[in-house]
Parts: C-alpha cells; structure tokens; sequence
C-alpha cells in the first residue's frame, strides 16, 4: 500500500460540552478515493475541518503530506495548504468574483503564467465540472444550488492539487450530473495520483469511485474498508445505511453481473 | 529530476519531432508555454509535427491543455500534429480536455473612455432621482406598516422596539456623552480665546449656550447615530437579504417592513431627541468645565448667563429636528438594505452609501430647518 498522506491519531474535538469527535483516528494513503459517512450531525463536516486546520483540536495529532499540524511552522503549513483543494459543503465561493476569477484566484496567487493560458485552463476546468461557458461571468449569487457546488469543484481543482478534500459534491445534483462528476474525480484520481477525501450521502458514488468506506458513529470510525467489508459491519447505523432499503438495491445490482 | 529538458526538438527534412520530458503539471505551466511558443516558427516552416511524450512523469491538465492546444493551433493551420506514447495512464484526462473549449470565447466589447464617461455621467443623473424615489417609497412602505400597526396595536412587536431601543439609545449613550463634553469644551475654549481680545469673555457663554441647544447638539448626535446605528441597520438587514432571510421571512406570511423595518426607524426617531438631550447637557457641561478651568468663570456665573440667553423657543428649535432627523437616517439604512444583492462587496458598498447619505441629509434637513425657522422668526 501506499505511503499515507492524511494521518489523524486519537482526535477529539468539542464545542462547548458538545463532544463532536472522540478519539477518531483515520490514515489515508495517497492515490485512494476514501468516502466518508455518517448520519447528520455526526461530525463528518467537522472532521473534514480539523484535518485542513480550521477547528481547533482538543487532544490528538494530524499530519498531512508529511507535516505535522501542530510542529509545523506557519510557511510549512501553508506550503501544504497550497497543495490541497477544499470542497466546502455551502461552496464558500468568494461573492464579489465571478466564477471565472474564483477559478482563476489560485492559479494568479501561485503559478506564472499568460492571462490567456489562466483564461483557457480555468474555462477548461469549468466545462470539466459540467458548467457552460455563459456561467464563466455570473456571480456567485446568480447560480443555482447544483452550479454552486461544480464551481466550487472547480476551484477546488484550480491548480491540480495532490489532495481533495470534498464536503458532499454530488449533493443537490440531479443523478446523471452526480455520475458524471464522479467519473471526473475517478479520471483526475487515476492521471494525477489524486487522493481524495470525500463526505458523501451518495451510496451511488461510494459504489462506483471509493476504494474504501469509512463510516463515522459516536465521533469514531465504526467501520471502515472497501464496500464489502461495509456490508459486512455489524454496527447497527452501517448495517441500516447499506442494508437498508435503498442500500440493498445497489448492493443486488452489484452483485449480479452487468446484463 | 528538474534538469529533465521538458521540450526539445529536431527540426529534419520538414519533419519537426518534439520529444517531451520532465513534469508536464502546473508548476512549469509558465515555462512549457514559452517553450511552446519558441516552437512556434519552425512549425510554420515544418509540414508534420509529431510529439513524444514518453519521457513525461507527472503529467495535469495544465499540461494536457497546453497539448491539446498545440494540437488545435496547428490543425488550424492545416497540419496535424500527431500525439505518440502518451503514457496510459495520462489518456483519460487528455480525452477529457480534448472535450472543452469548443466554442471560441468572444472577445470583450471595447469601450472607449468618452462613452465610458458620458455614461457614468447619465447613470449618475439617473440614480439622483433612483434615490429620491427609493427613499419616498420606504417612506412609504413605513408609514402604511405603521397605521397598519396601529389599527391593531396589541400585535405591536413591543419587545423588539425595546431592543432596538436598548441597541440605538441606552447603548449609545455613553459615546454620545464623551463626544458633546468635548466639543462643548472645545466650542468654549475657542469662544474665550477670541472673546478675550476684546473683553468680552463673557459672550462666549452665549456662544456655547445658543450654538449647542441649537444647532450642534443635535448635528453631532445625528452624524454619531448615522454612523453607529445606520450603518449597522443596513449591514444588518442587508445581510439578512442576501441569505435570503427576507424572503423566507415574507413567505411565512410576514411583512418585512413591520417585522424588521418599522420598530428599527422607530426606535431611531424615539432614541434621537432622547440622546440629543442628553447630548446637549453634555456639551453645556463640557463647556461650563472649560469656562472654569480655562476662563476662570465660576459655574454660578456659566449657569446664570445661560438662563439668561437660552429661551424655551432655542430650546425647541434644537429638539424639533432630532426626531424628523432619526426618521430619515431610519429610512435610509432600511432603503439601502434592500439595495444589497448577493456579494459580500455589495453589502460593504451599500453600509458606506447608508452612512453617507444619511449624514448628507441629516445636514440638509438642518439647512431646511434653518430657513424655516428663520422664516417664522425664531
Ligand atoms: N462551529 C460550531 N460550533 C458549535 N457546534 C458545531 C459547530 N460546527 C459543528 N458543530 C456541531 O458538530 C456536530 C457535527 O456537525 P457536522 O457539521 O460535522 O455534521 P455533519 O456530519 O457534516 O452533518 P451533515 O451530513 O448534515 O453535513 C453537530 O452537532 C453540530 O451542531
Ligand atoms: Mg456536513
């Protein structure tokens, strides 16, 4: 297996008495597609934030890329955060930009190139996520829940970074769009070596891109493997979300060759 | 590993072979594309171009656009450029960017700077009257939610204007006294020192007692509320627009207006002769410290003089303005609120405006106020 480039160890995170996180640890090698679920509110967003430094950590230890987040020194730090993309789950995409600048804003701050090459590059990444070329000068406000979230995608994909981390992207995309973007990452994974941290509802994408599953209950991981292992789990939440109703559709699906 | 040559080419018998290497990402994006474009002119000359790209390890979409690109330029030229050993795991993301860019981006209309100009100058004319209307139309979305309201008065949101009240008046008033103290010292200290030269320290009592109650007590409070509450009406209510909490709000079957707007400009038409009272007491105060200190006039004497000048009428005049003067800084913020659309820069640009304009007309107000008062003779 690879060498892992995302290790958190024995994290707890609280708000106030709210104990989100509670001893999770959790190491992703490079190049995999790890999806991460979980009921609602049980910390996935969270957890995606501590690990990129955004919520305070009350115990425990997470290095990414080989730097460790509490020893680095700031310029470390931040030679790091220019190697990853983040996928916010409200988009965050900065208001007073259009899509294009949004896009573009990286590139600009961190690569030495034409504007013709930036306008081209960031055009590309736009039709790449399934937007037209008429949504390059609207502004954030102007586009709909699903456009918010591919434009996200494509800034998150600005420079071509080692590591994504993506909150829900297929939410509130209808299912042809979801499939299409999840080839995306999976063609983006297989070219760049891309690794992938993924909060996802979207039991399709866990079947057709992840590597592997993780499942988080209690502010810990309660399962965690390829989809196989997952149907296996005995843990009650994991056995509903992929053995319930909707789950066991997919699963027969799976199981029966293509016809 | 950076020494790896990222383009090299032969040029042989009108073949031109470019042989690619190194890391194709966006790191050398820069670089690629001026070795591209030294390429350039031997390409002119060249009848087939092939590239190798074999040699490549670390290939992205940046690479794979500047090839794609290539591909592009010469096919437009009528040649064809032929991709060879385009490691395997690298087709997918050029197939995927061979997809894009197929339509031509169209070039920015020109403009020319007269134009530009005479069209600001036009837009500028037009929002004067924009503004005029806008301000009349809260006026009167205000005032209809207003008797709506007092039609029946029990579903009065009370609670909410003692907020406001709590927020804009009794909050304010500290900063509003420390202000006025001063530049009712200040007005003194000025007054005595160009008074003394002629012997008449005594006037500058005068001065403070009139210029204050009249005029200035209510001018600096009005400028402060502007500034503090006006501007936080709008960023407040400006926000709440742009996360479309108005429209949630308006579907739930409420009105805006008499939910949010009506006891925030009502609140600011009670708080503004309250603290323009208090703010005046302050300056006279302020004044009657520095005559002391500085002009060695017993207080007897500062409040003597004072009741001696100051008429209830002086008085009035001061305090007919406040309210009309909270009324329009009210009526301002909620209008520019609405005027907030969905970027964090709007919301920034409309809370300036607020507050420029609501100091603009609190001032005009008081030019207006003078000519009537003047006109009446008090
Ligand atoms: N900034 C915050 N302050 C206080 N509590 C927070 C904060 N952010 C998250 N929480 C709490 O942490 C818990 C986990 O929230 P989180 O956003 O991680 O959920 P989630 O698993 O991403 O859910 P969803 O699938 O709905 O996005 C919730 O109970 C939430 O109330
Ligand atoms: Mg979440």
């Amino acid at each position: 297996m690879a060498e892992p480039i995302i290790i958190a160890k024995d994290l707890e995170v609280s708000f106030g008495n709210n104990t989100v996180l509670d001893g999770l640890s959790l190491s992703v090698p490079r190049g995999e597609i790890l999806g991460v679920v979980g009921a609602s509110g049980s910390g996935k967003s969270v957890l995606l934030r501590t690990l990129i430094g955004l919520v305070a950590k009350t115990r425990g230890s997470v290095s990414v890329l080989g730097v460790d987040q509490d020893s680095a020194s700031e310029e470390e730090w931040q030679a790091v955060e220019r190697r990853w993309g983040v996928l916010f789950q409200r988009g965050a995409l900065f208001s007073s930009l259009t899509v294009l600048q949004n896009i573009q804003f990286l590139m600009r701050e961190t690569l030495d190139i034409s504007q013709e090459l930036m306008d081209e590059v960031a055009m590309a990444k736009l039709e790449m996520v399934g937007l037209t070329p008429a949504d390059a000068t609207k502004f954030p406000s102007e586009l709909s829940g699903g456009m918010t979230k591919r434009a996200a995608l494509a800034r998150a994909l600005s420079i071509d970074p080692e590591i994504v981390f993506l909150d829900e992207p297929t939410s509130g995309l209808d299912p042809i769009s979801a499939g299409e973007l999840d080839e995306l990452i999976k063609t983006l994974q297989k070219t760049l070596g891309l690794t992938v941290f993924m909060v996802t509802h979207d039991l399709e994408s866990l079947y057709a891109i992840c590597d592997r599953v993780a499942a988080i209950a209690d502010g810990k991981i309660v399962a965690d493997g390829p989809i196989s292992t997952m149907l296996k789990a005995k843990h009650p939440w994991v056995k509903a979300y992929f053995r319930g109703q909707r789950g066991n559709l997919l699963a027969a699906q799976r199981e029966q060759p293509a016809l | 590993m950076s020494g790896e040559a990222l383009l090299t080419s032969r040029f042989d018998e009108g073949v031109l072979a470019l042989t690619a290497g190194g890391a194709w990402t966006a790191r050398n994006a820069g670089e690629l594309e001026r070795l591209l474009e030294a390429q350039r002119e031997d390409a002119g000359a060249a009848k087939s171009i092939s590239i190798d790209m074999s040699g490549v390890r670390e290939f992205d979409s940046f690479g794979a656009w500047l090839l794609e690109r290539l591909t592009r330029e010469w096919q437009a030229e009528g040649g064809k450029l032929t991709v060879e050993r385009l490691p395997e795991q690298d087709h997918g993301l050029l197939a995927e960017i061979r997809q894009v860019n197929q339509t031509p981006r169209e070039q920015p209309r020109r403009s020319t700077p007269l134009l530009d100009g005479l069209a600001r100058f036009g837009r500028g004319g037009a929002s004067v009257l924009d503004d005029t209307a806008e301000f009349a139309n809260m006026l009167g979305a205000i005032s209809v939610a207003g008797f709506r309201v007092l039609g029946r008065i029990r579903n009065f949101r009370l609670t909410s204007l003692v907020n406001q009240l709590d927020r804009v008046a009794w909050h304010a008033i500290p900063i509003i006294v420390l202000i006025t103290l001063l530049i009712g010292g200040i007005i003194a200290q000025q007054g005595i020192f160009h008074f003394r030269r002629f012997g008449a320290e005594d006037y500058a009592i005068d001065l403070v007692g009139v210029l204050v109650i009249r005029e200035v007590g209510v001018l600096i409070v009005a400028i402060m509320v502007a500034g503090r509450s006006g501007s936080s009406y709008t960023a407040e209510l400006g926000s709440m627009m742009m996360r479309e909490e108005i429209d949630a709000l308006r579907t739930m079957g409420f009105n805006p207006v008499e939910v949010l707007m009506l006891p925030r400009v009502l609140a600011l038409t009670l708080a503004l002769p309250v603290l323009t009272f208090i703010g005046s007491m302050a300056a006279l105060l302020g004044g009657g410290i520095v005559a002391w200190v500085y002009g060695g006039m017993s207080p007897d004497i500062y409040i003597a003089r004072l009741s001696d000048i100051l008429t209830v009428d002086h008085f009035k005049v001061g305090m007919i303005k406040a309210p009309f003067m909270g009324l329009a800084i009210g009526i301002v913020a909620c209008a520019q609120a609405m005027k907030v659309k969905g970027s964090a820069e709007s919301l920034g640009l409309q809370t300036t405006i607020s507050v420029v304009k609501s100091i603009f007309l609190v001032i005009v107000l008081d030019g207006f106020f003078a000519i009537f008062f003047a006109s009446i003779g008090i």
